[in-house]
């Protein structure tokens, strides 16, 4: 039988040993973990044109993504109202590096609407052709999802999507980012119809019925799959301004 | 109360490897198999098992938490006040566990995105509690890191065993190495191939109650082909 004070002081020295431990290696690998997590999301923005990049995708290095990313893309961090940041004045924000790259649009979608940025990214295939693309922040069932949505330079046509998502269910509304061929259908849909009228992309439960401005939505996982649809009509709305300007 | 630690020998008997160490990591990989005989850890089992990847990513995670585990609540027995010895134990899982989660962050970023919240969940991994309350408690750390080390390795290879038949008929694909399916990219292409033309890819196999009947079946085959395993009663 131990005495009350012995417990206290093993409990005590336990705690301090693992807190040093656990305090030490956590910021040891700070920085590793922060460029993993910078070129992940790189890899992501990338996985929005996936069908328009001059290599395979799925076989696509972390090398390659920094080499796409220091040549072939563009990065600008646009205010509401369409007109760009400086670097200065994104790195003001708190956004160390100060290009879109770095910009949390998690921690911009608890800002008040107006006083958001956004990030936007050109890639400019090797051919010459321009693919501009977008950012947004929903919710799905359990807690944020968000995407990158790749805009063809017709600036309506969408040339592809990667959503990702913090706590979906796997096999359900994780299907939003593991379905690559429910990814894929977002491919050639449009958000502006033929007058100029912003439509959005819209994902219909029971199957798409206009092809042009809808998609198939995922038995199970309605609730995620109408998060895409509000995350989009909401948050591609945003880079109108933009769009209209170019 | 009385005290529930096991006493020890007079004589420390000198660190070797015979018969009865050989069997500490042999019992867990067949006639006490975690996963197929004491059914512990199933939860994990279905949730990693989707591809091989992931499978021996986490199987190694798992060895090195249940050997890590061990030896270190092994090497403080006598220290452990028996009264607060399962947060103790708790402790001791959760900081190993936090340390192969910080190693994946840095190390292994894809398979940490992948495998996510289940890495923490080895905390709650049954097989590494109960080794540790069994085990561990009782025994020197050589002995509890052999035990950890075959209780780890026979989950990890019930792991490894689903994840091959739920990757190979699910996705066609072993290790994402893509083998049969539609599309050019596959070794054996079933759009092209004459002897394999009928075969489609099984969905099912990728959701998680395929896990269950995979695991169900392994049971029943195991018990089949081990005698030891079969109930009388």
């Amino acid at each position: 039988m131990h005495s009350t004070r012995s417990i206290v002081i093993f409990v005590l020295i336990m705690t301090t040993v693992v807190s040093l431990l656990l305090a030490f290696l956590s910021s040891a690998w700070a920085q590793r973990s922060k460029d993993n997590a910078l070129l992940y999301a790189k890899k992501a923005t990338l996985g929005a044109v996936s069908q328009h990049l001059d290599m395979d995708y799925a076989s696509i290095n972390n090398d390659q993504v920094d080499d796409i990313f220091s040549n072939q893309v563009e990065q600008k961090v646009l205010r509401m109202d369409g007109t760009e940041l400086t670097k200065e004045e994104v790195e003001a924000l708190g956004y160390a590096g100060g290009q879109a790259e770095n910009v949390d649009i998690l921690k911009e979608m608890k800002k008040p609407e107006s006083e958001r940025v956004l990030p936007l990214f050109i890639y400019k295939k090797k051919s010459g052709d321009k693919f501009y693309i977008l950012s947004a922040t929903g919710k799905g069932l359990w807690d944020v999802i968000w995407g990158c949505v790749a805009v063809e330079s017709d600036l309506r046509t969408l040339a592809g999507v990667s959503f990702d998502h913090k706590a979906e269910t796997p096999g359900l509304g994780a299907e939003i980012k593991d379905n690559k061929t429910w990814v894929k259908q977002f491919t050639g849909t449009k958000i502006y119809d033929e007058q100029g009228n912003y439509t959005s992309v819209y994902v219909r439960k029971g199957g798409a019925k206009d092809p042009d401005y809808e998609v198939d939505g995922i038995s199970g996982a309605t609730i995620t799959a109408n998060g895409v649809s509000e995350m989009l009509k909401r948050g591609l709305k945003y880079y109108e301004p933009y769009l209209k300007s170019i | 109360m009385a005290e529930t630690q096991v006493l020890e020998k007079k004589v420390a008997t000198p660190i070797s490897f015979g018969k009865k160490e050989r069997a500490l990591i042999t019992d867990p990989l067949n006639d006490n198999n975690p996963i197929t005989v004491q059914v512990l850890g199933i939860c994990s089992a279905l949730a990693v098992t989707t591809g091989m990847k992931n499978a021996a990513v986490m199987a190694v995670a798992v060895v090195f938490v249940c050997v890590g585990s061990n030896v270190i609540t092994s090497a403080l027995r006598k220290a452990i006040p028996s009264q607060v010895r399962m947060i103790v134990q708790l402790v001791i899982i959760a900081t190993l566990v936090t340390v192969v989660e910080l190693t994946l962050k840095a190390y292994a970023f894809e398979s940490y995105k992948q495998l996510s919240v289940f890495i923490g969940l080895i905390i709650t991994n049954c097989i590494v509690m109960g080794r540790l309350e069994a085990f561990a408690m009782a025994n020197r750390p050589y002995e509890s890191a052999l035990d950890g080390l075959g209780n780890g390795i026979g989950y990890g290879i019930i792991l490894l065993i689903v994840a091959f038949f739920r990757e190979l008929l699910g996705k066609g694909e072993l290790f994402g190495m893509k083998l049969i399916g539609a599309g050019d990219i596959y070794a054996i292409n079933t759009e092209t191939s004459d002897i394999f033309g009928w075969y489609v890819s099984n969905g099912l196999m990728v959701q998680f109650p395929s896990a269950m009947f995979v695991i169900a079946v392994l049971i029943w085959a195991h018990r089949a082909w081990n005698p030891k395993l079969v109930d009388i009663s």
